[in-house]
């Protein structure tokens, strides 16, 4: 806009105005229609859970698998119609307990309040794990470090040890890398590993981790920083990034992440992936949760995540 | 908004002339006047609309939460720690620094396509210059992410490439065409008799450009600055990018070297999943004021530069 008004000439002041205003209304009138879009999906989402379509809300961990999944199954089954959007594990759970959605996707356990939110309003919530998945400790592929325990990532990302050649590596600084703090991984990271599960800690990420927007950002500067580590789901890591072994103690051994390792429960950092149906599920639903809890596990390794064994 | 840069001073007379042309009907005239009259005025209700909201939705947090939390140095809003300062200072480290590096640039490109370059040169540079401002800026952040910052981090040893400096640099680009555009306005309403004279006395055309016509305009090239920062400030999706995105306080010398954390980078990252109502989602609106307020003083000096120039003559 600045460059428009730049170039106009002389006597131009009254079209310029108009423009600016025109462009003001505009983005007015966008801004009331995509509320009024929003409100309107809501309230046809409602109306589509009688018609038979089933609604699937929720983490954005599970959203591409849960649409592979989807369209899978109306492949299959024809006459089952099935929308899924993401919004975050706890957009999900709410939609779910607010009877909007007939399935909730969520990449952590619902919270106590949550599940009694749900019987105040006359919903109980069945829990199901899909599926699992592995939290990989990545870092740049010409960083000699093989191995970190459990201990030592955390004090790496709480700032304790800022320098590699403190775990026997090159003398480079440690950058860390992190999700931004609204995604779920985020938080079962402080919590598992920064604060090794101990409910009680107090322990934070230090303020130098940088917060990337996105997968790729973590990706991109892994790939080209000797000096990076970080951290994502073990379906985000590419292979040009080079995955750490991780322990859980001192004397513990070492164990990368992979379906095996996940399953047979000697990775440390891995989570179940849930979906939450309001009531015990009947008809379609039951259908589609078996399915998936079936043949639907042959797609979760394509997408990087774990199956059930 | 709507600034008037100096040439376009007389517009106002040109405009009632016309009106007053006797061709036209009243009704016509009453139409067009009072439609132009609502469209104007609605521009101020937009804004005041604007922020009537960001202060209903961001007030909140001032009195939810203490003072010392709001203006703390730690912002972890997963655990309720919205210390705000840290965000303030970068958001403040960036655009200084891309300043800093965009007012050499665009004041010397302004003279050269004013002043030094031939009639042809100038008639390929403005538009060239034009298209500048036209890249978007998720184009300019995934350039800087991928290009810049490697380049940054080897050539100047830093432990990361994003860091605020890539930022600035980034932000300088982006505000170059503004800089460019209007300095090169303000020496261009530079009274042809000052070089005249100034060459009659004898000056070289460097002479010339440095000491006359350089400061004669230099009203206008504050505003310029002004209006850089004015874009500066207010970018989110390049700065988002390539600075890492670091709440950490930006205190010692070599911070230029280091990751920050922007106001409009926490709120674009962090607004998407906030819930509604929440102390966050207050905390987040909160610094929406502040950098409301920020860029609303900015631009008041910007137009505070222009009216004093309006009023001497478009001069000093």
């Amino acid at each position: 806009m600045d460059s428009e008004r730049l170039q106009c000439g002389n006597g131009e002041l009254m079209k310029k105005n108009f423009y600016f205003v025109l462009w003001c209304a505009l983005a007015l009138l966008l801004t009331v229609g995509c509320q009024g879009g929003r409100d309107k999906t809501e309230i046809v989402g409602g109306e589509a859970v009688s018609r038979g379509t089933i609604e699937n809300k929720g983490s954005d961990t599970l959203v591409n698998l849960a649409l592979a999944w989807a369209e899978l199954y109306m492949k299959i089954n024809a006459e089952v119609r099935i929308s899924v959007t993401g919004g975050g594990s706890g957009t999900g759970i709410a939609a779910m307990i607010n009877g909007t959605v007939s399935i909730a996707n969520a990449s952590r356990e619902m919270k106590r309040e949550e599940i009694a939110e749900a019987r105040a309003n006359g919903i109980d919530p069945v829990e199901f794990v899909v599926a699992r998945d592995a939290i990989a400790v990545v870092v740049n592929p010409s960083n000699p470090i093989e191995n970190l325990t459990l201990q030592q990532i955390s004090d790496i990302y709480t700032g304790k040890i800022t320098n590699w050649s403190q775990l026997g590596g090159e003398n480079r600084p440690i950058v860390l890398l992190s999700r931004e703090s609204n995604s779920g991984t985020y938080v079962y990271f402080l919590e598992n590993v920064i604060r090794l599960g101990n409910s009680k800690s107090k322990l934070l990420f230090s303020p130098d981790t940088l917060l990337m927007p996105s997968s790729e950002g973590i990706s991109s500067e892994i790939r080209q920083n000797p000096n990076a580590i970080g951290y994502d789901g073990l379906g985000y890591v590419t292979p040009d990034q080079k995955v750490i072994a991780v322990s859980k103690s001192d004397n513990s051994p070492f164990v990368l992440p992979s379906p095996q390792t996940v399953n047979d429960g000697t990775y440390p950092v891995a989570r179940p992936l849930y979906m939450y149906t309001a009531g015990q599920p009947k008809g379609q639903i039951k259908n589609y949760i078996d399915w998936i809890l079936k043949d639907g596990q042959n797609l979760v390794s394509k997408l990087g995540f774990v199956p059930l064994q | 908004m709507n600034f008037n840069l100096a040439p376009n001073t007389n517009k106002s007379t040109t405009l009632t002339m016309k009106k007053s042309k006797p061709e036209r009907s009243t009704w016509s005239e009453f139409f067009v006047e009072s439609s132009i009259r609502v469209v104007g005025f609605s521009t101020i209700g937009f804004v005041a609309l604007i922020f009537l909201f960001l202060l209903r939705e961001g007030l909140p947090i001032f009195y939810e939460i203490s003072p010392a939390n709001v203006f703390g140095t730690r912002w972890y809003p997963t655990f309720d720690i919205f210390g705000s300062l840290p965000l303030i200072l970068g958001s403040a480290y960036v655009t200084v620094a891309s300043i800093l590096i965009a007012l050499p640039l665009g004041v010397c490109t302004a003279v050269f396509v004013r002043e030094v370059a031939p009639q042809w040169t100038r008639e390929i540079l403005k538009p060239l210059i034009e298209v500048l401002a036209g890249i978007p800026s998720v184009v300019l952040g995934f350039f800087g992410m991928h290009v810049i910052a490697p380049l940054v981090r080897i050539n100047l040893d830093a432990p990361t490439g994003l860091t605020a400096f890539t930022g600035a640099l980034l932000l300088a680009y982006m505000s170059l065409p503004t800089i460019i555009s209007v300095a090169e306005d303000a020496l261009d309403s530079v009274p042809k008799s000052y070089r005249d004279a100034a060459l009659a006395m004898g000056a070289t055309k460097w002479q010339t450009i440095w000491r006359i016509v350089v400061p004669a305009a230099r009203s206008g090239i504050a505003t310029a600055v002004m209006l850089g920062m004015g874009r500066a400030i207010g970018e989110t999706m390049a700065v988002m990018m390539v600075t890492g995105n670091a709440a950490r306080m930006p205190l010692s010398v070599n911070s230029l070297f280091m990751p920050v954390r922007t106001m409009t980078a926490t709120i674009a990252a962090e607004m998407g999943e906030v819930a509604n109502g929440s102390v966050h989602y207050h905390a987040l609106f909160g610094i929406g004021i502040m950098l409301f307020i920020l860029t609303f003083c900015i631009n008041l000096v910007a137009a505070k530069a222009i009216f004093k120039k309006r009023y001497r003559g478009g001069l000093r």
